[in-house]
């Protein structure tokens, strides 16, 4: 498998402002030291609490936000062999001259606030086109109204504002316009969480379609695990400004190593009353991002601490060859759940 | 779909429809026409006397005592022998002179530097609203009188020196507005389509930020001209005869109360430009009110 | 088991500039005591605005155009019913929060930031249960180790003995107006302040008594939900209205609050209406669940039913457009969107969307109608 995207110690802090000259106190360290390699046409979902800097993950990749430190490689084939693009130190305006801009989508959470009220349809979806390439107003309509297609809606629908669709149509709106600049990486920021259930499933299955008929590379970020596990096929786990787990799916779901992971598993509700399952209820909230408590960021509510975990941060590392997690109990994390919490039904 | 009118058509004469269910916004849109209408034909309605000045009111005699209404004088004279009726009219024109010229000069230059300061925030935006507070501490009278006592009388002076102060109330409003924008969706999404910031601000953050501006601005026609009155009244504004609410007023303000055995005897002296001043402004502030009424997100339809 | 509330043909519509939204459409539902309601539905189904209109909250433009609210309060005498929208406005305040309490969506919406923990929860204490308090201070008066100046004694006794019978009495309203005197109510608040740390710390919080001298902004989501909770119980409710109490915290967050109900659940309260758009938290803790979909009741099921056998073509749609843990292959969606409630479409709301739409579901609108114990259904194929 090919990289497209290579991130080294990512850094994003936020400031915290504080005295009367404004000064630096503090920051909210909402991304703290984050690798992570992500391949040409997967799927990667990142899952987490809110805060756990998800969000921020996604947009900084993207270079929605400038990172405080560490490097976003991108890996670009488009034009002859494959060379390697420090994008994460680029100005706005350098990306948009090599042309990186368009390569980097994203599809945001909230389709009634993505989207410009008081531009119709139309425009919305021309809009990034225009600024790729100069394409007459005939060619110009016949893409937005291929586009349109593409996700399922049709000409009539041209000339029409955001306001006058559905949560779930416009939610199409949005993709159409993630996808006019023909991308190679699109992040997915809670695109179906303001949508409803029966909704939902149609975008999930559009985005599905849309990547294996464009190709495209997705970063899935959300907090719902179960609509993870139809999406992706890998999966990182964060917490608190780091990854703690990452692996493929199906390893996250029935063999995760990190206590976390399972807590966050056996947290969700299951529509299903079949099987009901035990369920690891942690105590305590996500401690604040501002100052992350010393050693293992989450011994604080793990059940299984020991002394270790409260001085030396685990690393990131391999339990398996692609399996990787962030807890100095790893090996025995599966054990530990069992005998405290009974068998992880699935 | 039977008829495919234009979305953008569609959307005016809702928001039309909007405004017009609203009793008040039909009184002062009326109002406003009535206005409109005395301004566009005042050379019509009441021929200037002095061509190269209509603004001055025509006047027969010197006499201190206003006369009644009356054949020749429909709205009678006031102190001086100036023509109420002739004032009345060509001041509808003054009105709306004073009005645009000070609502466009200050929104314009502080929707321009409000967005500025909105939009980049950091360094730009501190620089930006210290100058404005320094604005703020600036009083309208003291500047107005200080320009008059520099350049001398007149209106013009007067308006300049509400453009100067005005502006500040439009970057407070139009950078609020944009400071919740900025950080919306849409604003982001732009961006990662590589959207310039000119264009953002032009495309995306002003057609949604400039309803409030909007409103404001329809009120404050209303209320710079009762400025502008009160200065012409005060001695600053427009010359003796000229024809401005305020300055008529101000010639009839020994006549306010007439002799004590009948104290209403001067009436049209006052009534006549202060109605017109209070008409004025009612219709600004009617429509005001309508605007924002329509333009309420709450209850805009999804 | 017995009825607890009821609710027959009830009609809510809005009001609005394009215009009538009609929000609910003779929904008829019955909450037992000691159970578990579940109503789940997509936004804008109506799910809210039925809780909301069987507390009389339904807010501007909407009203309540017809049918039934009835509670039975009494779980022994049947005939007790009493209906709460032929009732004044002032004995539906006295329920409220009282007998039948409501939480939100949003903790922050419902805390008052300017007010510390305590006070708030104390508030609904002083409004509710002042007759029990006075009643309780006047005991602990009587009581030998209550040391106070005696005549003090004597006087704050009367006054209790007084409260406690009559809370809105004249005199009293006189001594509050007397500067020193009214410091009788001292107690009173001190009570109540007792009886919200030990409410708070019942519901899991660790330091209750440092909690109630916080702000709202001192404490997480989770805190704030449980403390919205803690008012809401601070009455012990025969029932209580969860809307979407849990959809804005995160997975182990939830967890946590579904915990606390469903442990509240057999301690404390006897019933819940739960008010969800999750079918997961459904499953996981209601006994019985009504399906609503653009403004009716489709389906009510015992939980179990509902999931393994559902009928209504909409539940079981939906139940399929669900990621489970358990699931291969593609989700499978329901075309179309949610219908607008001012033009609904004619007939059965969902025919539109129906795969199994027949001549007849254009026309009529199907009647809830039981197939089997407990199960009813609104659809034409039964």
């Amino acid at each position: 498998m090919e990289k497209i995207l290579e991130l080294r110690e990512l850094k994003k802090h936020y400031p915290i402002l504080g005295g009367v000259l404004r000064r630096e106190v503090n920051s909210v360290k909402a991304l703290d030291g984050v690798d992570l390699d992500i391949y040409r046409g997967e799927c990667l979902g990142v899952v987490g609490e809110s805060g756990c800097g998800k969000t921020t993950a996604g947009k900084t990749i993207i270079r929605l936000h400038d990172p405080t430190s560490g490097m976003v490689y991108y890996y670009r084939k488009d034009k002859g062999p494959e060379v390697r693009i420090d994008i994460g130190s680029k100005k706005g305006s350098t990306l948009k001259k090599l042309g990186i801009r368009g390569k980097l989508q994203m599809v945001f959470q909230d389709p009634t606030t993505s989207l410009d009220p008081r531009m119709l349809v139309k425009h919305i979806i021309a809009e990034p086109i225009k600024e790729q390439v100069s394409l007459g107003g005939r060619e110009l309509e016949h893409r937005v109204v291929r586009l349109l297609g593409l996700v399922g809606l049709t000409r009539d629908h041209l000339l029409r504002y955001p306001h006058e669709f559905s949560g779930g149509q416009r939610q199409r709106i949005a993709v159409a316009r993630a996808i006019a600049t023909d991308p190679e990486f699109i992040v997915l920021d809670e695109p179906t969480s303001a949508l409803d259930v029966s909704v939902q499933s149609q975008i999930l299955n559009l985005l599905k379609s849309l990547q294996e008929t464009l190709n495209l590379t997705y970063l899935f970020v959300t907090h719902h695990l179960l609509v993870v596990k139809y999406m992706s096929h890998r999966t990182a786990v964060m917490y608190l400004g780091k990854i703690v787990e990452i692996a493929r799916t199906e390893d996250i779901f029935s063999q995760s190593a990190h206590p976390y992971t399972h807590a966050l598993l056996s947290g969700i509700p299951v529509p299903d009353v079949e099987h009901k399952q035990r369920r690891i209820v942690l105590s305590g909230d996500v401690p604040s991002p501002v100052n992350p408590p010393p050693g293992c960021r989450f011994h604080p509510r793990c059940p299984f601490t020991v002394d270790r975990c409260r001085d030396e941060e685990p690393p990131l590392e391999g339990v398996e060859a692609a399996h990787k997690a962030a807890c100095h109990r790893k090996s025995e994390v599966e054990k530990l759940v069992r005998d405290r919490f009974g068998t992880h039904a699935q | 779909m039977m008829t495919q009118e234009h979305p953008r058509l569609r959307e005016l004469r809702f928001t039309l429809q909007r405004i017009f269910r609203n009793p008040s916004a039909i009184i002062g849109f009326t109002l406003l026409i009535f206005f409109v209408g005395v301004a566009l034909f005042a050379p019509q309605i009441a021929p200037p006397k002095y061509a190269h000045n209509p603004y001055l009111m025509p006047h027969k005699g010197y006499s201190p005592t206003p006369k009644p209404p009356g054949k020749g004088q429909i709205f009678g004279t006031t102190s001086g022998q100036y023509d109420i009726f002739y004032g009345a009219v060509w001041g509808t024109r003054i009105a709306f002179k004073i009005g645009l010229f000070v609502v466009g000069i200050a929104a314009f230059v502080g929707v321009t530097l409000g967005a500025v300061s909105g939009y980049y925030g950091g360094i730009i935006d501190e620089v930006l609203m210290r100058v404005t507070d320094v604005m703020w501490a600036v009083p309208t009278l003291v500047l107005a009188m200080a320009i008059v006592v520099a350049f001398g009388r007149g209106l013009d002076k007067i308006m300049i020196a509400l453009a100067m102060v005005q502006w500040r109330w439009y970057v407070r409003v139009i950078r609020s507005e944009i400071l919740t924008l900025r950080d919306q969706d849409f604003v982001q999404a732009a961006k990662i389509m590589g959207v310039s910031d000119a264009k953002i601000i032009l495309r995306h953050i002003l057609p949604n930020a400039i309803y409030p501006v909007l409103i404001m601005a329809s009120m404050d026609m209303g209320s710079m001209v009762i400025t502008a009155s009160f200065m012409s009244f005060v001695g600053l504004g427009a010359p003796r005869g000229y024809s401005d609410w305020g300055q008529m007023v101000a010639l009839a303000r020994n006549y306010i109360v007439g002799p004590p055995d009948d104290p209403l005897r001067f009436w049209y002296t006052i009534v006549i430009p202060g109605g017109c001043i209070v008409l004025f402004v009612l219709a600004w502030n009617l429509i005001g009110d309508a605007l924002r009424d329509a333009f309420d997100p709450k209850i805009r339809r999804r | 088991m017995t009825t607890l509330l009821e609710t027959v043909d009830l009609v809510t519509n809005f009001y609005t500039y394009e215009g009538v939204v009609k929000a609910l459409n003779k929904v008829s539902l019955v909450v037992d005591h000691g159970s578990t309601f579940g109503l789940v539905g997509e936004s804008g189904c109506g799910k809210s605005v039925t809780a909301r209109s069987i507390m009389r909250i339904v807010q501007e433009p909407g009203r309540i155009e017809g049918g039934k609210v009835i509670v039975y309060l009494d779980e022994k005498n049947r005939q007790a019913g009493v209906d709460l929208l032929q009732q004044s406005e002032v004995y539906v305040e006295g329920l409220r929060g009282d007998q039948i309490s409501m939480i939100f969506q949003e903790p922050n919406a419902a805390l008052n930031p300017t007010m510390s923990i305590g006070d708030q929860v104390s508030e609904s204490f002083l409004f509710h249960q002042k007759k029990e308090m006075c009643a309780k201070i006047l005991e602990d008066l009587y009581a030998l180790e209550c040391r106070v100046f005696y005549p003090l004694k004597k006087f704050q006794q009367a006054v209790y003995r007084l409260a406690a019978r009559d809370p809105e009495a004249l005199a009293l309203k006189i001594l509050d107006r007397l500067p020193i005197v009214r410091l009788w109510r001292k107690r009173l608040k001190k009570e109540a302040k007792r009886r919200s740390i030990e409410i708070v710390g019942k519901l899991g919080i660790p330091y209750p008594e440092q909690i109630v001298e916080q702000y709202p902004h001192n404490l997480s989501g989770g805190m704030k939900q449980r403390i919205v909770i803690a008012i809401a119980l601070a009455c012990s409710p025969i029932l209580l209205i969860a809307d979407e109490a849990t959809s804005n915290l995160d997975v182990t967050i939830q967890a946590q609050i579904l915990e606390l109900l469903r442990r509240l659940k057999k301690e404390v309260i006897s019933s819940i209406l739960l008010i969800t758009h999750d079918l997961g938290v459904v499953a996981e803790t209601c006994d019985r669940v009504g399906v609503m979909y653009a403004g009716n009741l489709v389906e009510v099921a015992d939980v179990k039913d509902l999931f393994i056998k559902s009928l209504h073509p909409y539940t079981k749609a939906l139940l399929e457009a669900v990621p489970k843990l358990s699931m291969e292959g593609t989700l499978k969606s329901i075309e179309g969107n949610v219908p607008n409630l001012v033009t609904p479409p004619p007939g059965c709301r969902f025919h539109p969307r129906c795969p199994h739409a027949m001549e007849i579901c254009r026309k009529e609108a199907p009647d809830l109608i039981e197939i089997e114990g407990n199960h009813t259904v609104a659809c034409h194929l039964f």
